[in-house]
């Protein structure tokens, strides 16, 4: 995790409060380093996390994490971490026998009409399990992406009703965190990816939205994130709290900056 | 503002990610218990422990709640979830027999208008807003106020439109001169619509503070029913030549241009 961007989230591990869902998003800039951060911050938390991996192989979330401090593999082992292989387990659905359905089974229907397999997966890698053993924290559920799943066929209706379940079964019922990454289409006039980010942003308690520069590529700062904190059912006596920052991504971290205050330019 | 409570009809409140709306609508549905009358909520995207925060007991007890937040799909299979899902609970609510001026609160219509075919919600919504006739001559006539949720970034100008043209009110939730503001628009039969920005802050108890109104000069910017004013409009210089003029334009000789008369 990022012991910079704890402090503009005024968090800790210890501190980490439940019942949330965290919407990323990007838009001209790859925000992948926010879901780096919060997968380790969660294992950090010593939280139970379903990790559901659409985008990267376990190898690559592995490598980064352990720069971050956390070990995949060992938090696999010890049941902390259960992890969704997106790339590898696709596979499966097209070529190995499936007794119960696959949680990616929409890839092989062709008029998929709902992601409830994917839900029950969930569902059952993050419900409590009394047999002895240390219980974790709070269970998480970490998403990279969903837009991913529109790309794939499914509709925005059926993406925000798995969303929907896993808000009721995870924030609710169980009283843990949801960490989402959508991609903002920007200028591409993706209706369906628009509703998707607005719809999420409608039940978001945090947005972190990292931005890339209007005036492109820099060096020296490779982007900057907006935070939002909202209360989707708090009254307005004040406007929602926003803070812009920029920030430069480096081997092991990620440094955070006020808007013009790079190092590199004072 | 308080007058969108004196009309029956469909109130629309149309939020946005940056101003939400829910807290405005619980605090029309605070004002409306406290009025006496009986509150029916249709709640698809918070669990009924968060709608009822921050209500006394004298508001949480006139509240019929309909939870479609837990099972709205069935998804369960363990019969928790609303006969008939979303229909079923809409129309469960057009079949209440309570007498006497009621509140129905729809959160939120986006959720509603995401899951279930425009014409069948319009309709649904035609049908509960404008039950305010009782049967028999004798009964007095009830006053139906129906309030809708609306996340304005979720639906395209068709849905929008539809909805609209339901409506007695719209109510825009926006910011105005940094504080939050509702531009008010109010479409009754055979009256001409009005248009009104209020200032307004939501009191932790759910308390609705009215606060002075903007100056006159600084009427709604948002108004979907006005067209937008033309920038050609009034000019005082042409934008195009006659051919006349062109004509003139061409043949003029420039005072650097080389001419045998000079």
């Amino acid at each position: 995790m990022f012991p910079e961007l704890n402090n503009l989230l005024n968090t800790t591990p210890d501190r980490a409060e439940q019942g949330k869902l965290t919407l990323l998003c990007d838009v001209k800039t790859d925000g992948s380093f926010l879901v780096h951060h919060f997968l380790s911050f969660y294992l950090k938390a010593n939280c139970k996390v379903c990790f559901v991996a659409l985008i990267q192989s376990f190898s690559h979330y592995n490598i980064v994490g352990q720069k971050l401090g956390v070990n995949l593999t060992m938090a696999r082992e010890r049941g902390q971490l259960v992890f969704l292989e997106g790339l590898k387990s696709s596979v499966d659905v097209f070529f190995q026998a499936q007794k119960e359905p696959h949680p990616l089974q929409f890839l092989r229907e062709a008029n998929a009409g709902n992601l409830q397999p994917l839900y029950e997966f969930v569902r059952e890698a993050l419900k409590p399990v009394n047999n002895g053993e240390a219980a974790w924290r709070c269970p998480v559920l970490l998403v990279d992406d969903l837009s991913v799943l529109l790309s794939l066929g499914m509709g925005v209706v059926a993406v925000l009703d798995f969303i929907h379940y896993c808000r009721v079964a995870v924030c609710w019922e169980l009283k843990g965190n949801m960490v989402v990454l959508v991609h903002d289409s920007d200028d591409a006039e993706d209706e369906e990816n628009d509703i998707l980010l607005n719809g999420l942003s409608h039940q978001s308690h945090l947005i972190l939205r990292a931005e890339g520069l209007a005036t492109g590529f820099c060096r020296d700062v490779h982007g900057q994130l907006r935070i939002l904190w909202r209360r989707p059912s708090q009254p307005t006596a004040q406007r929602d709290r926003s803070l812009t920052y920029q920030y430069k991504i480096q081997d092991k971290s990620v440094s955070f900056f006020a808007k013009g205050m790079s190092p590199a330019v004072l | 503002m308080l007058d969108l409570l004196a009309v029956g009809g469909l109130v629309l409140l149309r939020d946005s990610v940056e101003w939400e709306g829910r807290s405005l609508l619980k605090a029309l549905i605070k004002k409306s218990a406290l009025c006496g009358e009986q509150v029916h909520i249709l709640s698809c995207e918070v669990s009924e422990e968060e709608f009822r925060e921050g209500f006394d007991s004298d508001v949480n007890n006139r509240l019929v709640y309909y939870d479609l937040f837990r099972d709205p799909l069935n998804w369960s299979k363990t019969g928790e979830a609303f006969p008939g899902g979303p229909l079923g609970a809409l129309r469960a609510i057009c079949k209440r027999t309570d007498s006497g001026p009621v509140t129905i609160a729809l959160d939120s219509l986006s959720w509603l208008l995401l899951h279930l075919p425009c014409t069948m919600l319009c309709q649904t919504l035609h049908a509960l807003s404008r039950q305010d006739v009782c049967p028999g001559d004798s009964s007095p006539v009830r006053q139906v106020r129906v309030l809708g949720l609306l996340h304005e970034e979720l639906h395209g100008p068709g849905p929008m439109a539809a909805l609209s043209s339901l409506a007695q009110t719209e109510v825009t939730l926006s910011c105005t001169m940094g504080q939050a503001s509702a531009h008010i628009h109010c479409q009754r039969p055979r009256q001409r619509p009005t248009h009104q920005t209020q200032l307004f802050s939501i009191l932790p108890d759910f308390s609705l503070d009215l606060q002075e109104g903007p100056p006159p000069e600084s009427q709604p910017h948002l108004d979907p029913h006005t067209p937008p004013v033309d920038p050609m409009a009034h000019l005082t210089f042409n934008l195009r030549l006659s051919n006349k003029e062109r004509e003139a334009k061409d043949s003029l000789t420039l005072p650097f241009q080389f001419s045998s008369e000079k």
